[in-house]
């Protein structure tokens, strides 16, 4: 029995593909859209993952070298034979791959390419020319280099390991060591850091480089991406499947009459739509894959950029990744047809045969209170929220609510236009536009959605990159910053500097705890660089002055989040000195806290630390000239960097990220397009009968084709209108309370009138191409079929 | 890397992984192997042997607190190579290996240290004689007065050492055969050292007294193909005779040993004159281990028990075995070492 | 017997007044009668509870033996598969369906499909020219037979036909009408006719007549 009524029931698709097509490919598109994002991410997290399993990154303690520079490998030695359990690593690019020399034996457990239960050959790692375990893709972009590539797929991406020994050799760096991993377990009695090698500085586990920290803010922008470009396909969905319910009432209705149980029927119409699902899951996490694979280089460009993370390039199809996906088709798929199957199950047997109003316009006021309630309790959220999870549960109570009040406002604000209608014909043009918006307004709330998303989504995006720019001109402000390999080069740039730079700035600092966080202190001098290029979140006044005099510091705006520090409160920043909060700055893409005091005050606390990092002031134009100085007083280019290219390098990354953005938004509208035409394409079957009377009453097939577009292109505009706030609200919610519960700072907002202007023209354009395929097929419609709708009538 | 894989692969030859202790049996290919009419020359001979495959500095102790409570002490230093060669930096095959334990009646606490050669990290020098790997060290002016040192997480001691005897030269002059198929390695023995110092326990610093034992021992292939572990005594009577003696497992078992009397009086065994029987068997971290055996030597009229002092000496290193104090009672009584192997799985 | 009615009383809560009101009905194996009334008289009210379709307040209806009250809704779904057809006014055809799907489709759902019958039934109805198009494509005539023929394709015991032709033009209607009752006799099922055509009454052995939920 069951597959003559399956039989059935899937005849309505083969009859309707229209219908079919709009519910998978609205499915299929939330779902490529979802696990694209996903995809990316999961490919990102992977990556940093494989870097920390290979790397230690973020695991482990590490020691280097108070001056950032090499540490000698007696020193390594000298420390194992203190009682230090610590393990050594150098670092390198060879044509661009980061090679990384690790000393296996000593190595914590996990760390390493060799791997109990794998091929490896501790012995052909450990001598004669040794081996390179990498990706084959990493191993590809290596040259020749005199040792064995292994191919390692759980190697981080862009990255070659292998024994210390050989790396130094490739690198040309024997008996150099960048840094030493301090494994957790220490024996009982060593000797102090300071007595062994007082040159090197300890820094506590989180610290080595935790990337992943780094780059949650770039992944939590995808995430929410994902999610809201999700929630558009859903509504899609639901539109495609309540309309599906609600043309086959009759017939669930004709096949319980002749014998059909209730309960089998209802089962097997859930069959059928996770049969629908899965199909439309499958194509979507294979569509999700194109658009991941076509994004993640741009990605993994814009990551390496930003903050030195390496992702791998390419995607592999990792399994949670797609079952995830087509668990979310199906969890997508269910909530959208659970209300169509439990009213189905509700409807009584002998209730009237004929369809109920196609869209049943759902209680208007019901449907306006539950938006309000939804507005009111995610503005509650704002104010009195507290935590990462109530700034989600705040995100989607704005999304929903605002989605729920467009139809209620379309209906007031179509009636307010109705009424000073002058002519016949305008006055039918809003009435009938009135009617239409039951019918449209899944179609309008995804699209609503999608420019709401959007709006929030760059306005995010484009504060982030303002902030960030203006950030990097605070902190960038010397023209070219130079560092010495030691104290013998730092004359010589001091040298240098005073007959070719305007001034030269010492960059200085040390890390220690301050206020319950790790942070490093750095010294200001008193100059006019710092007055006139830093800007301030809170300061009192005149802070320079009197950061000059020794009267305070300034911390940046980690610290004060975390440490709930405000003006005037005391840190201590060296044993027995504590200095009051004089300022507090805007500090980007760090996870730790920073404090600043004068310079004078910094060389009396840490006379130890020697500057080895200038920053030098001069006229832009002179910068060449002063580079050439610095070159020929022995100092290499490699060690310079000039503010221009550290600006132009980090404004290309974000062109990355925008390139990134900007895909996503076109993809959501199209979407949000996709919905309105097929919304559309149902409603002129049923629209004949409406529109039969007007065309008999004068109007042309083409002027009536002409209106339906208006009518779209007008609906969206009004929908637009509304999408704005809506996505403006979305924007300062990601910006100052998912932002600062997730990283601890929080990004001014900016307004980008354009860009929402642009916006807008797209999706009007989206409505009225939406539209055109429809009205072109009304201007077509034989007169025969108007007249038709006469004679049908009974 | 899981670590017990690595010592595998350091340690033994990859092929025969799979055998456990019984890798130390394969064939010694590039590698010296010991033969019976070198004479063992000091003291050069302290110092490593970079052409045979393996080679260890292992030194045992028995000693008793200010209230009388046993302890025991373990210090161990292996040097494995990779080829028969020795090299500077980086570049050489050589590896080392410490190991060092504290066994109390109550607690057994262990620890590990690799390293490789040719950096400074570890090493040997004949004279001045030093032996160390990170801060673990036995040093001194020369092979009979020392000082040993070791930490781990959660203990570390510190103690001098004095010989009272000769050195001890096992089988054949120090060419001691290990299988009737002929495996041999150069071996000998310092059975008598005083010893002072001090423990810090948990608990905290201990003040001991006692006697050790260091052996040494270097080859290339020790064991026989089808020999899977040792059982190892090395027993120092109250009455001034000591016995050291081992058991190989195989398919058939060989024994050899050394019986050196008060008076340093050295008798070498042959196979089959000692003999080791377990009593009872004690559950140590999952496995089976005899903890109380019944040793014999009929020539010299011992019958005796030996019993761990504290029978969860298990040894949780790369290649785990158990290593621990033992007290003897029967004909003779006293105190010793007890090393087991092969009982990994 | 093949239908027992026994004070079968039925009402709805928007109606004051009970539809059915202790209404008794036998029908013997083959039997046939036609039911008349006004609108609102009940009629469908009855054909519905003897159908399944629908439960009464009190009373008992027994079909072929089987008391319907105690039955769930799988079970009364059961009774419409294999021992009552129903031809409705609507036609309620699957519109999704062929003809050929449709006629098969009730017969399909009791297990007992036979094509031949099909075929049979479809050429005595006149529908073997259009066993491949969709309902929609038909008249409205056609699309009576289709559904008379979809009810007899599953051998019903009884036959429920509620105003078959009310949505037929006279002449469509006669013709419609003499087909479904010269059928109905071949077959030797019951047939319950419920129209308010005193002209189609009349060609029924028996008639009752329902006012104000009584027989009269």
């Amino acid at each position: 029995m069951s597959r003559v009524i399956l039989s059935a029931l899937l005849s309505h698709w083969r009859r309707n593909p229209l219908q079919l097509i709009t519910l998978l490919a609205g499915l299929a598109l939330a779902t490529a859209l979802w696990s694209g994002v996903q995809a990316i991410n999961a490919e990102a997290r992977a990556s940093y993952d494989a870097a920390a399993a290979t790397l230690g990154d973020g695991q482990y303690a590490q020691i280097t070298a108070r001056d950032g520079g090499a540490i000698p490998q007696e020193t390594y030695v000298a420390l194992r034979r203190g009682g230090w359990a610590v393990s050594p690593v150098i670092e390198g690019r060879i044509d661009g791959v980061r090679l990384i020399g690790l000393e296996p034996l000593t190595a914590p457990g996990g760390l390493g390419p060799v791997r109990a239960g794998g091929e490896a050959d501790l012995g052909a790692f450990l001598s004669g020319s040794g081996q390179v375990f990498a990706r084959s893709d990493t191993l590809t972009r290596l040259p020749d280099l005199a040792a064995e590539p292994v191919t390692a797929p759980d190697v981080a991406p862009n990255t070659a390991l292998t024994d210390i020994g050989v790396a130094q050799r490739l690198l040309d760096r024997e008996g150099q060591i960048d840094r030493l991993i301090v494994l957790p377990d220490q024996p009982l009695t060593r000797r102090p850091l300071s007595d062994i090698a007082p040159d090197l500085i300890r820094s506590a586990p989180q610290e080595g480089g935790d990337v992943a920290r780094l780059t949650d803010s770039f992944h939590l922008n995808l995430t929410a991406f994902g999610l809201l470009s999700f929630a558009v396909g859903l509504f899609i969905v639901q539109g495609a499947i309540g309309l599906a319910f609600e043309q086959r009432r009759p017939m669930v209705r004709t096949l319980r009459a002749l014998g059909v149980p209730l309960r089998r029927l209802i089962l097997l119409m859930a069959v059928e739509l996770a049969l629908l699902a899965l199909l439309a899951g499958g194509i979507g996490v294979a569509l999700g894959y194109l658009i991941a694979a076509a994004l993640l280089p741009d990605v993994a460009a814009t990551l390496r950029g930003l903050y030195g993370a390496d992702v791998a390039g390419q995607l592999s199809l990792r399994p949670v990744w797609w079952l995830s996906g087509l668990g979310i088709a199906l969890g997508g798929t269910a909530l959208a047809a659970s209300g169509a199957l439990w009213s189905l199950a509700r409807m009584p047997l002998l209730s009237g045969a004929q369809p109920r109003a196609l869209m049943m316009a759902r209680s208007g006021v019901g449907q306006a209170t539950i938006a309000a309630l939804l507005l009111v309790l995610s503005g509650a959220l704002a104010l009195w929220g507290d935590g990462l999870l109530a700034g989600f549960a705040m995100l989607g109570a704005l999304l929903i609510g605002g989605a729920l009040a467009l139809p209620p406002l379309l209906g007031l604000v179509l009636r307010w236009a109705e009424t000073p209608a002058r002519s016949a014909t305008a006055e039918w043009f809003w009435a009938d536009t009135r009617q239409q918006v039951p019918g449209l307004s899944l179609a309008l709330m995804a699209l609503l959605l999608a420019m709401a998303a959007n709006v929030g989504v760059s306005t995010m995006v484009s504060s982030f990159r303002l902030t960030f720019t203006g950030f990097l001109d605070q902190r960038l402000a010397s023209e070219l910053y130079v560092r010495a390999a030691d104290a013998a080069q730092a004359d010589m740039i001091r040298e240098v500097a005073r007959d070719h730079a305007d001034a030269l700035l010492p960059l200085l600092s040390t890390e220690r705890q301050v206020a319950g966080m790790p942070a490093k202190v750095y010294a200001a001098r008193d100059h006019a660089t710092y007055r006139d290029n830093w800007q301030f979140l809170d300061a009192v006044p005149n802070p320079w002055d009197r950061l000059a005099r020794g009267e305070g510091v300034l911390i940046n705006e980690q610290m004060f989040r975390r440490s709930d520090l405000s003006l005037g409160d005391e840190v201590t920043i060296a044993l027995g000195t504590g200095l009051p909060v004089l300022g507090i700055y805007g500090d980007y893409g760090n996870p730790i806290g920073q404090v600043i005091v004068t310079e004078p005050l910094f060389r009396d606390l840490h006379p130890e630390v020697t500057a080895l990092r200038f920053g030098l002031r001069s006229d832009p134009g002179q910068v060449a000239a002063l580079r050439d100085a610095l070159k020929e007083a022995g100092i290499p280019q490699a060690a310079m960097t000039d503010q221009a290219a550290l600006k132009r390098m980090s404004l290309a990354v974000f062109e990355r990220t925008f390139t990134v953005t900007t895909a996503l938004n076109v993809l959501t509208l199209a979407v949000a397009g996709f919905a309105i035409l097929m919304s559309l394409l149902t409603l002129a079957a049923m629209r004949l009968p409406q529109l039969a009377p007007v065309w008999a009453l004068g109007l042309t097939r083409r002027s009536l084709a002409r209106l339906d577009l208006l009518r779209a292109v007008v609906l969206a505009a009004l929908t637009a209108a509304l999408a704005l706030p809506l996505g403006l609200a979305l924007a300062w919610a990601l910006l100052a309370v998912v932002n600062v519960e997730a990283f601890g700072w929080r990004l001014p907002m900016y307004l980008f009138p354009l860009d929402y202007l642009r916006l807008t023209g797209l999706a009007l354009l989206a409505a009225a191409l939406a539209a055109s395929w429809p009205a072109w097929r009304l201007s077509r419609t034989p007169p025969a079929q108007l007249l038709g709708v006469f004679r049908n009538e009974r | 890397m899981n670590v017990k894989t690595l010592f595998l692969l350091l340690f033994l030859p990859a092929q025969t992984m799979a055998q456990g202790f019984a890798g130390l049996g394969t064939t010694a290919d590039g590698f010296a192997t010991p033969q019976p009419d070198r004479a063992l020359e000091f003291p050069a001979d302290h110092g490593p042997h970079p052409a045979y495959r393996i080679e260890w500095w292992y030194l045992t102790a028995n000693m008793t607190g200010p209230d009388g409570t046993p302890y025991g002490l373990q210090w161990t230093l292996f040097r494995s190579a990779l080829a028969p060669r020795d090299g500077e930096g980086w570049d050489t095959p050589q590896l080392w290996m410490g190991h060092a334990a504290v066994t109390t009646p109550e607690a057994h606490h262990v620890a590990e240290r690799l390293a490789r050669g040719g950096i400074g990290q570890a090493g040997v020098e004949p004279a001045p004689f030093q032996a160390w790997i990170d801060d673990w060290a036995m040093q001194g002016p020369n092979f009979d007065t020392l000082t040993l040192t070791a930490s781990g997480p959660d203990f570390a001691y510190d103690v001098d050492l004095a010989a009272t005897g000769p050195l001890v030269l096992h089988g054949q002059d120090g060419y001691s055969v290990k299988s009737a198929a002929g495996q041999a390695s150069y071996y000998y023995s310092q059975p008598l050292y005083d010893l002072n110092g001090t423990l810090t326990l948990p608990e905290g610093d201990v003040a001991v007294t006692g006697q050790a034992w260091l052996d040494r021992e270097w080859s290339s292939q020790p064991l026989a193909e089808d020999q899977d572990g040792w059982d190892w005594f090395s027993l120092s009577f109250d009455s001034g005779d000591k016995l050291m003696g081992f058991v190989l497992r195989g398919a058939s078992d060989f024994t050899a040993g050394t019986w050196i009397t008060a008076q340093g009086a050295v008798t070498a065994l042959p196979d089959g004159a000692f003999s080791a029987t377990p009593l009872s068997w004690h559950e140590v971290t999952g496995r089976e281990v005899p903890v109380e055996w019944q040793v014999r030597l009929p020539e010299q009229g011992l019958n005796a028990t030996v019993r761990a002092i504290n029978p969860d000496a298990w040894m949780t290193t790369s290649v785990p075995y158990w290593e621990g104090p033992v007290t003897i009672n029967g004909s003779h009584t006293g105190t010793g070492y007890l090393e087991m192997t092969g009982y990994e799985e | 017997m093949l239908l027992h009615l026994d004070t079968v009383t039925k009402s709805y809560p928007d109606t004051e007044t009970p539809v059915l009101h202790g209404v008794s009905l036998d029908l013997d194996v083959g039997g046939k009668l036609a039911l008349t009334g006004e609108s609102g008289s009940g009629k469908s009210t009855l054909l519905h509870l003897i159908g399944g379709l629908d439960t009464a307040d009190s009373g008992r209806v027994e079909i072929d033996g089987t008391d319907l009250t105690p039955l769930d809704d799988s079970g009364r779904a059961g009774l419409r598969r294999g021992t009552v057809g129903v031809i409705f006014q609507q036609f309620n055809l699957i519109p999704s369906l062929t003809v050929a799907a449709n006629i098969a489709f009730q017969a399909r759902l009791a297990g007992r499909h036979d094509p031949a019958r099909d075929a049979e039934l479809a050429t005595r109805l006149g529908l073997q020219k259009h066993l491949h198009k969709y309902p929609e494509q038909l008249s409205g005539g056609q699309q009576q037979r289709v559904a008379i023929a979809r009810t007899l394709a599953a051998g019903p015991k009884l036959v429920l036909a509620d105003e078959p032709t009310g949505n037929l033009d006279e002449a469509s209607s006669d013709a419609v009408m003499s087909l479904l009752q010269e059928l109905v006799e071949e077959t030797g099922a019951g047939l319950i006719l419920v129209t308010h055509s005193e002209r189609l009454a009349a060609r029924l052995p028996r008639r009752l007549h329902l006012r104000a939920g009584q027989l009269t």
